[in-house]
């Protein structure tokens, strides 16, 4: 673990640059495993990401064959797409079973379509913590666009904030009763709440629950758009393409996209101080004080060593 | 680091049957493993793509009969070319014995006739993943 190391992810960094699919791949897999190399690549990519659009909802919405799709839209108007595709990790074996890119398969062949599947790898959010990462890799790749499809299960369809600009909400027909039980958590996020399969029975009430529900695009004082869609023979997919790019025009206008940019490095800021916290904590920070403890004297405790590491009031008796 | 194995399987050829496939894919999942399904009747184009993309460090073919001798010594071939020789292909279906060796001669790793024990699969897997570099 040396100078050839560097040496090796520089190779990588200029494949990933040259839009080479192994060296794309190879460097979405070191931001998964994490650790120091991850670090050291990250500096070397030194990407931003392109316009990321995440679609979250209910397993089997329609999401996986909603963004073949909208990637089919996308590669009409000559745009370059990537796909991340996020299924959990089981908590038991911490395997994954990753099937999305299963409907994905119109677009093997086509060089300018790159499709990744990732598992959530025991983060919460339902979004594996690299997942930002991957779309700077991708954006240094020359990406125009990235979709993310993150599954939605009860608070996990928040994480999906923290990676996308644009998030789209898919839902079926027969689910209008949902709505209300929905609300809390997948009703708040949407930019676009999509009635996919509508060609089943029940668009038009899931429609009429969805207007009902005046929802509103988060950030902003403007109505969540709704749209119709058959992803399985693209009904109504080119106009879900063009509303997705004016919105995200739109957003960017208002100054929404920079302040949910804002949002998500305050998120990653706090995230990470935690983490470095924790790794300080087993590395030197000792452990927690034996025996039947108090909340409250965990907390003194902890602030104890931060006054002594950091130093910054005095009171920690600096040595 | 300890690397996470990724495997895909996929299913080469024209048969539309894969049960045997989601079996296996759901197995080594519980194994722990991180499984991409590739669905049925992809080229070998394809599953090298897929590989290279999802970074596998295996890639398990699964084919009920037939054109085994064409397709898996193909998709080793169109890896070595792709810069990605260092995945490991291996195979399972109703493989006749002088098949098995000259498969292995391509660059097959393994060959699980079925019904095959999953534990045999994941010693292989185990067995072989210690020879790969470290992420
Ligand atoms: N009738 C109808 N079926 C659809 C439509 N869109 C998708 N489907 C079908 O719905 C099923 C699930 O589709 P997927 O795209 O896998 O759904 P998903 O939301 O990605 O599923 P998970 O990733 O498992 O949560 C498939 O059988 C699709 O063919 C549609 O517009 N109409
Ligand atoms: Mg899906």
């Amino acid at each position: 673990m040396t100078g050839g190391e560097d040496g090796a992810l520089g190779e990588i960094v200029d494949g990933v640059r040259r839009r080479r699919p192994r060296a794309i791949g190879r460097a979405i897999s070191i931001v998964e495993a994490g650790g120091p190399r991850r670090d050291t690549l990250m500096d070397l990519i030194d990407g931003t990401p392109p316009p990321v659009v995440g679609l979250t909802g209910p397993p089997g919405a329609g999401k996986s064959t909603l963004i073949a799709a909208l990637v089919s839209a996308a590669r009409e108007a000559g745009k370059r797409v990537a796909v991340l595709a996020v299924d959990p990790s089981s908590p038991f074996s911490g395997g994954a079973l990753l099937g999305d890119r299963l409907r994905m398969t119109r677009h093997s062949g086509d060089t300018e379509v790159f499709i990744r599947s990732m598992a959530t790898r025991g983060h919460g959010g339902g979004l594996s913590a690299a997942a930002l990462e991957a779309t700077a890799i991708l954006g240094a790749a020359g990406f125009d666009t990235v979709f993310v499809e993150s599954v939605g299960v009860g608070q996990s369809e928040v994480g999906i904030m923290s990676i996308a600009d644009l998030v789209l909400v898919v839902l079926n027909p027969g689910t209008g009763d949902e709505i209300q039980t929905l609300k809390a958590g997948v009703m708040e996020i949407g930019d676009v709440y999509i009635i996919n399969k509508a060609d089943l029975a029940g668009a038009d009430d899931l429609e009429r629950a969805l207007r009902h529900a005046q929802l509103v695009i988060p950030g902003t004082e403007h109505r969540a758009e709704i749209c119709r869609t058959v992803a399985a023979d693209g009904t109504g997919v080119p106009e879900l393409y063009a509303a997705t790019g004016d919105l995200l025009a739109r957003l960017d206008e208002d100054g929404a996209l920079d302040r949910r940019r804002r949002v998500r490095v305050t998120a990653a800021w706090e995230q990470l101080a935690g983490d470095l916290l924790r790794q300080w904590l087993r590395e030197r920070g000792g452990v927690p004080p034996a025996g039947r403890v108090r909340f409250g004297e965990l907390r003194d405790r902890l602030w104890a060593l931060m006054d002594e590491v950091l130093g910054d009031t005095g009171t920690g008796g600096e040595t | 680091m300890e690397n996470t194995v990724r495997i895909l399987i996929a299913k080469p050829g024209l048969d539309g049957h894969d049960r045997g496939a989601k079996y296996i894919a759901r197995a080594l999942r519980d194994a722990g493993y991180e499984v991409i399904y590739s669905g049925i009747r992809q080229t070998p184009e394809a599953i090298v793509e897929m590989a290279i993309q999802e970074d596998v460090q295996f890639v398990g073919l699964s084919l009920l009969s037939g054109a085994h001798m064409a397709l898996f010594p193909r998709v080793v071939d169109l890896l070595r070319e792709h810069d990605a020789g260092d995945i490991v292909v291996f195979g399972g279906g109703i493989i006749p014995g002088p098949d098995v060796y000259e498969l292995q001669e391509a660059g097959v790793r393994a060959v699980f006739p079925p019904g095959t024990p999953i534990k045999k699969v994941i010693d292989f897997i185990e067995a072989t993943r210690q020879e790969l570099p470290a992420l």
